[in-house]
């Protein structure tokens, strides 16, 4: 998608060819072009689930852009941050736009990076020779992660205050260096100013920088290996005397033209939120955040934005500090050696057998219900519940080598599943 | 002068050209890292706050700003005071043995005069600020709940003196600060004079 605005093409002459050639003399432009999309063969299979690699970089653009200009209204100081952000909405020419584009971009870049992890999970795309093109996804999660507590500081309101405290002071829990790493963090005894400032500086330079870098590096490792597809089948094992893959098509112009209906389809749903419900009912931005941070009141609620909830549902379904905090990390980390935890014979869902099925099914139900619980009162039922969802979570992980390796699997063709349109 | 490549001294070099490297890098590093840590104009903001007590009336709770945490002053009616007893066999820790706070406060009224708790308003689970949920039986908590502090983060209740029940995620009593009476009617918190 993003390659898709340059042109060079290898054949053109006249005046434009000589400057190509030109270029290519000092610079691999059109051998770049052509190994990343016009001679880079990506299985012709490749479904709806396919959509969410590109979208999620068409909102990694639209959160730079945004966030470029948003920085140039916005002051990182306690005294100014939250006015600013006021003033941004209703004094800046089309500030608003430009704020809401960024917030609700926020939440657009998890569900889109959800619902990628999820396309992974089903077709096993995270399997060998894919484990480096997941981890550094994995890193992208755990950048944007953090990118999305840091922005949420910044604009000073009281849930931004709070939730930032809360989320520091699970640093407390590590045993020993806990408190010392806190105020390491906060940069004072506090949240305050200087916790403010930093955080700005981790949100617009340090953040963004390694969230492009991994970018690159998960693209890279992706088109090395090539692309996984819903059957999970190798389509470099099938070529045809032009050493071509039989099952694969170029990326460009086929995949550049899929997506191109993805994105226009993306935009759509992007600009209803955008224009007619932009705090999406207190989802994606909190009704406690509409009033300046206060250091001697707790949100009588507190709760993260959406995409942090099931992980903070497991946080608050455990009585004790210390093994809470390190359940949640956990939590994040297991996807991680998912690569690892997988014995299955296949990869793709359509021949895996009816154990994966339960329990990859019962994840995703567990995992949006401690998203739901998440957001709750912490009452003995819901926290009862949370515990319930939490053990599904993690069996889904921690069992796997049991179950994918016992599992009955369907055997895998050697071409790809496709159907002429 | 010999054309063979003496590996083993390349190894050695390159070995220690990469460990005197990494230990620049160190030191290099060390000044940014150490930027992180609390300014001397963070430190210097800690000064004692002087507080006037004579308008809380007996079952009130005021809030003051002390090192830009919130600090309770609770004036305790004897009623209260006399629950704290009923409640130490569901509490973690009912003589404050492991909790952060002066010496005068290690038992059950944690405080200078028990009739006014001095507390830092910081929940030791994640910090947020607990309420104030002093009427027993508040029905925003439970049936059975004997008046205190509840914590709306994750659910952690503490007694009328700051000190944690069982079974919740908070590890520790609410931390009392150092403080002392500068008269009958006024708190000095942040101070600490030992004989009060």
């Amino acid at each position: 998608m993003a390659s898709s605005s340059q042109t060079p093409v290898s054949n053109v002459g006249g005046r434009l060819g000589a400057v190509q050639k030109w270029i290519d003399d000092r610079f691999p432009l059109t051998k770049l072009w052509q190994e990343q999309a016009s001679q880079y063969y990506a299985p012709k299979s490749m479904n709806f689930w396919y959509y969410f690699g590109s979208l999620a970089m068409l909102v990694l653009v639209i959160q730079l852009l945004t966030g470029l200009f948003l920085t140039m209204s916005y002051k990182p100081s306690s005294a100014e941050a939250f006015s600013s952000v006021e003033y941004i909405m209703r004094d800046v020419d089309w500030g608003w736009l430009i704020r809401y584009m960024h917030s609700t971009g926020a939440s657009a870049f998890f569900i889109v990076v959800y619902l990628h992890m999820f396309r992974a999970l089903l077709y096993g795309s995270y399997q060998k020779p894919r484990e480096l093109v997941w981890i550094f996804g994995m890193l992208l999660y755990l950048c944007l992660m953090g990118e999305a507590f840091f922005g949420y500081l910044l604009p000073w309101g009281n849930m931004s205050y709070w939730g930032a405290q809360v989320i520091v002071s699970l640093f407390g829990a590590i045993p020993v260096v806990g408190d010392s790493l806190t105020e390491w963090i906060r940069g004072d005894y506090y949240i305050s100013d200087v916790t403010l400032n930093r955080f700005f500086a981790l949100h617009v330079i340090a953040l963004p920088l390694a969230l492009v870098f991994l970018t690159i590096a998960h693209l890279m490792a992706l088109h090395e290996v090539g692309s996984n597809n819903p059957d999970g089948v190798d389509i470099k094992k099938v070529k045809g005397p032009d050493g071509i893959p039989l099952d694969g098509i170029t990326f460009h112009p086929y995949y550049t033209v899929k997506d191109m209906v993805g994105v226009g389809v993306f935009l759509i749903l992007f600009s209803l939120v955008i224009f007619f419900a932009p705090t999406m009912g207190g989802y994606f931005l909190e009704h406690a955040n509409f009033e300046p941070a206060n250091a001697l009141q707790t949100p009588p609620h507190i709760a993260p934005v959406w995409y942090f909830t099931p992980y903070y549902a497991i946080l608050r379904s455990v009585p004790n500090k210390g093994l809470g905090a390190a359940l949640m990390g956990v939590a994040v980390l297991l996807f991680v050696f998912l690569p690892w935890l997988d014995r299955g014979k296949v990869k793709s869902i359509r021949y895996r057998g009816p154990l994966f099925k339960f329990f990859l099914f019962s994840f995703a139900i567990s995992f949006i219900c401690l998203g739901y619980l998440g957001m709750q009162p912490p009452t003995p039922t819901y926290t009862m519940a949370s515990r319930v969802f939490a053990t599904v979570y993690f069996a889904f992980f921690l069992l796997m080598p049991w179950y994918t390796s016992i599992d009955k699997t369907k055997p895998v063709p050697t071409r790809v599943t496709y159907h002429a349109h | 002068m010999t054309d063979q490549v003496d590996t083993g001294r390349r190894h050695f070099l390159t070995v220690a050209t990469v460990a005197t490297g990494a230990v620049g890098a160190a030191f290099a590093l060390t000044p940014f890292l150490a930027s992180w840590k609390p300014s001397a104009r963070a430190k210097a903001m800690g000064a004692p706050v002087e507080v006037d007590i004579s308008k809380l009336e007996a079952g009130a709770l005021m809030k003051i700003e002390w090192r830009g945490k919130a600090v309770y002053i609770v004036h305790r009616t004897p009623e209260m005071l006399a629950a704290l007893k009923a409640v130490d066999s569901q509490l973690r820790d009912p003589q404050s043995a492991e909790s952060d706070q002066p010496g005068f406060a290690k038992n059950e009224a944690r405080a200078l005069k028990p009739e006014f708790l001095v507390l830092v308003g910081v929940c030791t689970h994640l910090g947020c600020a607990p309420l104030d949920k002093f009427s027993p039986g508040d029905a925003t908590v439970s049936a059975d709940w004997p008046g205190g502090f509840f914590c709306p983060c994750h659910g952690s209740k503490f007694d009328m003196s700051g000190r944690v029940f069982q079974g919740v995620p908070a590890p520790l009593n609410l931390p009392v600060p150092p403080y002392k009476f500068v008269s009958d009617t006024r708190i000095m918190i942040g101070a600490e004079s030992g004989n009060a």
